[in-house]
């Protein structure tokens, strides 16, 4: 069963990264990557996260990649462009990313004392979540909030007039 | 012994003269600095007139009766003291040095005041009492040095003040050439100086005077080899500052200097310095019968070789350059026979006349408004009698003639020669030869300047203040009576004075009083021949000579043009060494290698920043490709096997460090 | 392997979360719009996430799993912040292209 759900939502998670990269309009794109994001949750549950299941689809699924849809329905973002591109990118960067995979992939595999996963009844509950969010790592809660406040300011203060706001700058320019 | 003399005044007291008149001069009023320039050189001859006193048991008052020689006053500070190499300011007081102390101070101070009258119209008046006294400091310097570096350093600082008085007429290109050409020739001189002095560094490991004596003098065995090298690289130096083959060359050119200059330093006291120099080293000479030999050799062909050029000169102070590069080429041949008394005796006596002959003609000069061509001068008895009379006593000493000075020195140096063997006939029959031009060409000079009509009877001659008159007269009188001490055997009271400093030669055929006074005949009569010849040439027949150069227009012209030595040395040494300069070190190196080398370096920045900025092209894909190798790189670093490798590597550079 | 068994080895899911993080990678270098850049960014993250998981289930540690929390925070800001910096971008410089977007160079 663990096996069957695994294969079946690993499938999915793979199908809609690699048409993430094929498909030429960011929409599709953002469309694909919610798949991944929700097979991902899914993942999450197999391995005993309910918590992390469950925030995976609200926050990222639900709220950042909603983000991202919005951003690009307002930019009007349209097909991509055939550019000047960059051939080092590719000489460099494909060889460097094979490189990546194979040494991670070969240390997984020659890696002792992995073991399996099944699906037990050691679900780590809320609660048990919470427990050590709020004791021990308090500080780094609090903290991250501050951040989260930070990102909100930072976001409204570039998208509204900070930043390059074009009109603003020719009146300025204009002016002097 | 401590300080008694206070020997540190000798040359002190002249450099404060420079330093005032240097630095001060041209705002002071003339008189101020009349009074410092002639006061310096007085105080210096004063400090050594106090010296000789105490070593002849005259002391009074607190000056002690200083017996036994030599003295040496050492600054307590030490010069030079790393490892084995020890240098001290030293100075020493012996017989030689207070003996050329007297000459050097006692004529510097006469001629200074002779220049006091003969500068006195010229600009840069208080410039050359400035550069006369530095060069009083620096002779002084190297007359007392107790060491070989401190005699270098004075040898090298009268080089220097010789450029700066040579070309004191700076405005004039020939002037300037002759003080570059001066100091260059000597340089070369130097150079064996140098190397002399980097030899006894290495055999002696010491540098001072007496304990290269003391060692040599231990060692009676040890001849040639090695010390004939060093000797032989000493008497290249000495010919360059003595003006003797091959480096006289620049001598002649010296006379574009002001007249008490070539007196001074070009007759009387630097170019003696060789002469000084190597009877102060005689110890080392001694024990090398080559290096004496080519030392006699090359002071009797000079001797020869300049009598002749000076025979057909026109201008009146080339002659008497000439003059003196001969009677150097004489103390020379004295040296090389181990006959250093006889060398510097006529080293004294020559001091005299020369400088005597040298001023006099400074006041020919003077009277005629410049004019130094023999041809145009003549019949001047008349108007200059002082003049006249005192020149007269000079051609008469350095002739040789009995009983002026120059017939007791020379006929020292001649006795010695001859007494000396096989090859000192030879010599002594080369110095002969000379003594029979020496007195020719001086009497010719007598002749054609005072004696007969004046071939230029528009100038009206002027008669010399009395500054410039009197030393001449002190002069005339010392060419006079100066022989006198070396009367006597083995030069009498001189040569007993002298032997403690440079030995007294071992006369083999001493007995023999007989030979010596055939020989004095001889020279004697040698010399009156040449007085005679000179009386027909150019008093009975005026026209003769021009015949006889007309006769001969070949071996005329190549005694004219001083046997072409300076244009065989222009090609040889100096077009040869501009071309390398030009091309080889101008073009070559200077441009081809060292331009190319920076030219390099700098292409090379340039090209490595053109290539890294390209790295920095503003293509956030490139980056990202980039960002994505350096993590491929990190991981293969870490986790790959090499990895195994890495820590193991450290572990033996821990083990290696001593854990 | 049985189909039906209820194990699945941890490696696969390791590797599983590798070879997304690669696609990510490629993704951030074959893509030429910005926002789908960003996107790939976040596939990266994604990936980084799910090993945390793996190996929180492996050791029944909890903080892995607050780990990875605190990385959905984090991500959640940065790509409003991010997104916000594309929205100013594409005022100034009205192109999307991420070749065309490179006045940061030497």
């Amino acid at each position: 069963m663990h096996l069957i759900l695994f294969i079946v939502f690993t499938g999915f998670c793979l199908a809609g990264a690699i048409n993430l990269l094929l498909q030429s309009h960011p929409i599709s794109s953002a469309l694909s990557l919610i798949v991944v994001m929700v097979s991902l949750a899914v993942l999450y549950l197999l391995l005993g996260a309910e918590f992390l299941a469950a925030a995976q689809v609200i926050v990222y699924a639900g709220a950042i990649m909603v983000l991202f849809t919005f951003v690009v329905m307002l930019l009007n973002a349209g097909r991509e462009e055939r550019t000047l591109g960059s051939h080092v990118a590719r000489a460099v960067g494909f060889p460097a990313v094979v490189v990546i995979l194979s040494v991670i992939a070969t240390v997984i595999v020659q890696a002792q004392g992995l073991g399996a996963a099944k699906l037990t009844d050691a679900i780590t509950s809320t609660e048990d979540l919470s427990r050590v969010l709020f004791t021990e790592l308090l500080l780094p809660f609090e903290v991250t909030s501050v951040l989260v406040l930070i990102a909100i300011l930072g976001a409204v203060a570039l998208a509204s007039h900070g930043g390059g706001n074009p009109q603003g700058n020719r009146e300025r320019t204009a002016g002097k | 012994m401590t300080g008694y003399f206070h020997l540190w005044l000798i040359p002190l007291a002249p450099f404060a003269g420079f330093l005032i008149n240097g630095i001060l001069g041209r705002r002071l009023p003339k008189w101020i600095v009349t009074t410092v320039a002639l006061l310096t050189p007085l105080a210096a001859f004063s400090v050594v007139l106090v010296a000789t006193a105490g070593f002849f048991g005259l002391g009074a008052g607190n000056v002690p009766a200083v017996g036994p020689m030599p003295f040496i006053e050492t600054c307590p500070l030490a010069w030079i003291d790393i490892g084995a190499l020890h240098v001290d300011f030293s100075f020493v007081l012996d017989q030689l040095s207070l003996v050329m102390l007297l000459v050097v101070t006692g004529v510097g101070f006469l001629i200074h005041i002779y220049s006091v009258g003969y500068i006195s119209d010229e600009e840069g008046y208080a410039r050359y009492f400035s550069f006369l006294n530095l060069f009083l400091f620096f002779m002084t310097v190297l007359v007392l040095a107790g060491n070989a570096l401190v005699m270098f350093v004075g040898w090298e600082g009268v080089g220097l003040a010789s450029y700066l008085l040579i070309g004191f007429y700076f405005k004039k290109t020939s002037a300037a050439d002759a003080g570059k050409k001066a100091f260059i020739v000597n340089r070369i001189g130097d150079f064996g100086f140098l190397i002399g002095m980097f030899l006894l560094l290495a055999n002696f490991g010491t540098l001072t005077f007496s304990a290269i004596g003391q060692k040599l003098i231990a060692n009676p065995g040890w001849q040639g080899g090695v010390l004939t090298v060093i000797a032989l690289c000493l008497l290249l130096g000495a010919t360059g500052k003595s003006a003797q083959l091959p480096l006289y060359i620049w001598l002649p050119d010296a006379m574009e200097g002001p007249t008490p200059v070539s007196a001074l330093i070009h007759a009387a006291t630097m170019v003696t310095a060789g002469v000084y120099m190597i009877a102060r080293t005689h110890v080392l000479f001694d024990h090398s019968p080559f290096a004496l030999s080519v030392v006699a050799t090359v002071g009797a062909a000079t001797a020869l070789f300049a009598a002749t050029i000076g025979v057909v000169q026109h201008d009146i102070k080339r002659v008497l350059a000439y003059s003196t590069i001969s009677q150097l080429g004489y103390m020379f041949l004295g040296c090389g026979v181990a006959a250093y008394s006889a060398a510097i005796f006529h080293l004294v006596t020559h001091a005299f006349f020369k400088a005597l002959l040298f001023l006099a003609a400074g006041s020919v000069i003077h009277a005629m408004g410049g004019e130094q061509d023999l041809r145009k001068l003549g019949g001047l008895w008349k108007k200059l009698p002082l003049t006249f009379a005192v020149t007269t006593i000079g051609v008469l000493a350095i002739a040789g003639i009995f009983p002026f000075a120059g017939f007791f020195s020379k006929d020292a140096i001649l006795y010695a020669a001859y007494t000396q063997g096989a090859n000192g006939r030879v010599l002594w029959f080369v110095g002969l030869v000379t003594a029979l031009l020496t007195s020719f060409y001086m009497f010719r000079l007598w002749y054609k300047t005072f004696l007969g009509e004046s071939r230029s009877p528009e100038v009206h001659p002027h008669k010399s203040p009395w500054s410039m008159l009197v030393p001449m007269v002190i002069l005339a009188l010392l060419s006079i009576c100066g022989g006198w001490i070396g009367l006597g055997e083995n030069l009498g009271r001189f040569g007993a004075f002298l032997a403690p400093a440079v030995g007294a030669r071992a006369t083999t055929a001493s007995g023999d009083a007989h030979l010596e006074l055939y020989l004095s005949i001889a020279a004697v009569a040698v010399a009156l021949l040449g007085w005679l010849v000179a009386d027909r040439f150019y008093r009975q027949r005026p026209g003769r000579a021009a015949q006889m150069a007309a006769a001969n227009p070949g071996s005329y012209e190549l005694v004219l043009n001083k046997y072409y030595v300076d244009e065989f040395y222009g090609a040889t040494v100096v077009r040869p060494l501009l071309g390398i300069s030009k091309y080889l070190l101008g073009w070559f190196v200077d441009t081809a290698l060292l331009g190319g080398g920076a030219w390099l370096l700098g292409g090379t920045a340039t090209f490595a920043g053109a290539l890294l900025q390209r790295w920095q092209s503003g293509n956030l894909r490139s980056y990202a490709a980039w960002l994505a190798a350096g993590t491929a790189a990190v991981l293969l670093f870490v986790v790959v096997p090499w990895a195994t490798v890495w820590p193991a590597s450290l572990n033996l550079i821990w083990k290696m460090a001593g854990h | 392997m049985n189909l039906l068994s209820q194990e699945v080895p941890i490696s696969w899911y390791l590797l599983l979360s590798a070879v997304l993080f690669s696609l990510g990678v490629v993704g951030f270098l074959i893509k030429r719009n910005l926002i789908t850049v960003f996107m790939s960014i976040e596939l990266m993250l994604n990936a980084v996430n799910l090993s945390f998981v793996t190996f929180a289930h492996q050791w029944h540690a909890v903080k892995g799993q607050i780990f990875v929390f605190f990385v959905m925070m984090v991500a959640a800001a940065e790509a409003a912040v991010g997104l916000a910096i594309i929205i100013a971008v594409f005022r100034a410089r009205a192109t999307l292209a991420v070749d065309r977007i490179d006045l940061m160079k030497l």
